[in-house]
């Protein structure tokens, strides 16, 4: 460092052309924060590992045990559930780098950095959330693509394989990169409330996880009110491969989540401007 | 200009900062000294908009930074406590924050060279040492070449020969008509540095003024080293005149409370000889202490000048 010591030019006005903070802009460089953190790289790939991968896997499993199979089992059998199964290991990963997006500039203080540059804030609150779902929307759309084709392959041994032309497979496999781009929203904004990692993955865990256990030592009765109005259940009604009893209709679920995940990006953008950065 | 204007900031029971009062000019360095915890990083928050204030008001100028559309050409500050994410590389760290204006690689490659960073740009903010974080620091505060400048403690951390880099691209800064406001503790460095003085004390304003004023002001009261050879008999002399004086060694006399050409009339009229008359100044740190020494809220346990607050509280 030391060659540089006596360089103390300033260069003239800088070459930029002057123009000011625009969301475009902001978009833009939230797109390289996203990208340059090897946590993010490494994380996505495991959404899409699992995404891709799981559906195959469980696949190949049943079909090695098929003709030890009773007949109960082979008519619970859902092709459509085991090809799309993957967003059960994915919808991890996205919820963790979901926080993370926010909570990680928090814990560093970059946070400072990015206000200063974007003093009114909500700018890097959209763009950080608009690139983070575009961005898990379409690698969990690709991912869910290859896992189902991957499993259908596996599953033609016994012909079983679930068709994309079949309403409820296409709705899952959209539906999976649907669910898992709102629980990425969803969890982003988590983290803008909790500012801190820990906080924020415990409150998504607890809300999609614990949640559904705590209901399921309530009375029957009033489980079957609740449990279809729980962030997971809700969300997750677009993968169903058959209609199952106590749940809202597939639209209708996701909704409610997409609900619950605009309340909680509201509630994030009020708190960020008002509070001390 | 940065004007602040009966600016209180309150952390819970904490009073932060507490009605300041001042402005910071452009063409020249103004420092903004205090002992710790005096406010110093939180008033350059609010200048920046990262915190509230609870009262009174911030501009920079004439606007209020959360009101510039384009406050990286307007403003470069560099924080105390490294606002930068560990995981990413210093080059992408800068190309992120111009990404927000539209400023160009080009100019990202041209800071980076400036502050001397260029070998390591490609690498992980986390592994730099804290001299390398606050060049970091310095590089994008220079990277939209904003008007003004605030920096807290940039020389923190520096090796000798980065300081004097500092100190020197400050002033030339400063000189290039823009408004240069940087925080430090330690005084002698901000005397080479600044040309005024915002000083603080518990969130208060304890002085605002040039440099020079600060260090004539330092030296009033200094002591005056007197070398005779009949340096007893002098010592009554001065003693008969209400002067406080100290034998530092034989035939050498440290007068406190009369100026040099008040010693030497005393001397003349008793016909005593001297030998040197030397006026001596006052360390600026010790001016400092002096200066803000009721307002220091965290003193090391050692120390007999206990909080006079706390002591008077007990009394
Ligand atoms: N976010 C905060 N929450 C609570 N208290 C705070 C916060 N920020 C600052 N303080 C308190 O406000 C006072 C002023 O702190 P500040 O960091 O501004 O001092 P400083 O002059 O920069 O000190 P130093 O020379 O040590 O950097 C301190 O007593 C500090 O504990
Ligand atoms: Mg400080």
């Amino acid at each position: 460092m030391s060659a540089t010591t006596t360089a103390i030019e300033v260069p003239a006005r800088a070459t930029a052309q002057h123009g000011g903070v625009t969301q475009l802009r902001v978009i833009r460089s939230e797109w390289t924060k996203l990208w340059s953190l090897r946590s993010t790289r490494w994380t996505l790939l495991v959404a899409v590992i699992g995404m891709a991968g799981l559906g195959p896997l469980v696949a190949a499993i049943q079909m090695s045990r098929w003709s030890t199979m009773g007949p109960d089992d082979r008519l619970h059998f859902n092709a459509i559930n085991t090809a799309v199964g993957g967003w059960h290991l994915a919808q991890l990963a996205i919820g963790v780098l979901g926080v993370l997006v926010l909570t990680g500039e928090y814990s560093t203080g970059q946070i400072r950095s990015s206000f200063m540059a974007v003093p009114k804030r909500l700018p890097v609150l959209w763009a950080k959330t608009g690139t983070f779902a575009t961005v898990a929307f379409a690698l969990m759309l690709i991912s869910t693509f290859v896992g189902f084709f991957g499993a259908s392959a596996i599953l033609t041994q016994h012909h079983v394989q679930p068709a994309l032309s079949h309403a409820p497979a296409l709705r899952a496999v959209i539906g999976a990169a649907l669910y898992l781009a709102v629980l990425g929203v969803f969890c982003t904004s988590l983290g803008a409330l909790v500012r801190n990692t820990a906080g924020g993955i415990a409150l998504f865990v607890c809300l999609l996880f614990v949640l559904p256990g705590v209901v399921a030592i309530l009375p029957t009765s009033l489980q079957n009110s609740i449990n279809p109005y729980l962030p997971l259940n809700a969300g997750t009604t677009l993968l169903a491969g058959r209609p199952e009893a106590h749940t809202l209709s597939p639209w209708g679920g996701f909704a409610v989540f997409c609900g619950y995940t605009a309340i909680a990006l509201v509630a994030a953008a009020i708190l960020m401007r008002r509070r001390d950065a | 200009m940065i004007s602040v204007e009966n600016v209180t900031k309150r952390y819970g029971e904490k009073v932060a900062v507490d009605g300041l009062t001042f402005q910071v000019k452009p063409g020249i360095v103004t420092g903004f000294l205090g002992p710790n915890g005096a406010g110093k990083s939180t008033t350059m928050r609010l200048i920046l908009g990262l915190d509230a204030p609870n009262g009174g008001s911030v501009s920079i100028d004439g606007r209020s930074y959360v009101d510039l559309p384009a406050p990286l050409h307007e403003v470069g500050a560099m924080l105390e406590a490294r606002a930068i994410h560990t995981g990413r590389s210093a080059y992408n760290h800068l190309l992120a924050l111009a990404q927000t204006h539209g400023i160009g690689r080009s100019r990202v490659d041209e800071v980076i060279d400036l502050v001397g960073l260029t070998d390591v740009a490609r690498k992980r903010v986390g592994g730099f040492s804290l001299g390398m974080g606050q060049r970091l620091g310095v590089a994008a505060a220079l990277l939209g070449d904003p008007r003004v400048l605030i920096l807290d403690e940039p020389a923190n951390g520096l090796d000798p020969e980065g300081i004097l880099w500092i100190r020197t691209l400050l002033k030339r800064l400063a000189k290039e008509g823009r408004t240069v406001f940087l925080s430090s503790h330690l005084m002698a460095e901000m005397a080479q540095t600044a040309d005024h003085l915002v000083v603080i004390g518990r969130g208060r304003l304890i002085a605002d003024g040039t440099v020079d004023e600060f260090v004539r002001r330092a030296s009033t009261g200094a002591a005056v080293r007197v070398v005779s050879p009949q340096a007893t008999a002098l010592r009554d002399a001065l003693a008969a005149k209400e002067a406080r004086v100290d034998s530092v060694e034989r035939g050498v006399l440290e007068v406190h409370g009369l100026s040099g050409q008040e010693i030497g009339e005393i001397a003349l009229a008793e016909k005593i000889v001297l030998a040197e008359l030397t006026p001596l100044q006052a360390s600026l740190e010790q001016a400092f202490m002096e200066l803000t020494g009721e307002t220091v809220e965290y003193h090391a346990s050692s120390t007999d000048t206990d909080d006079p607050t706390t002591l008077r509280a007990a009394a």
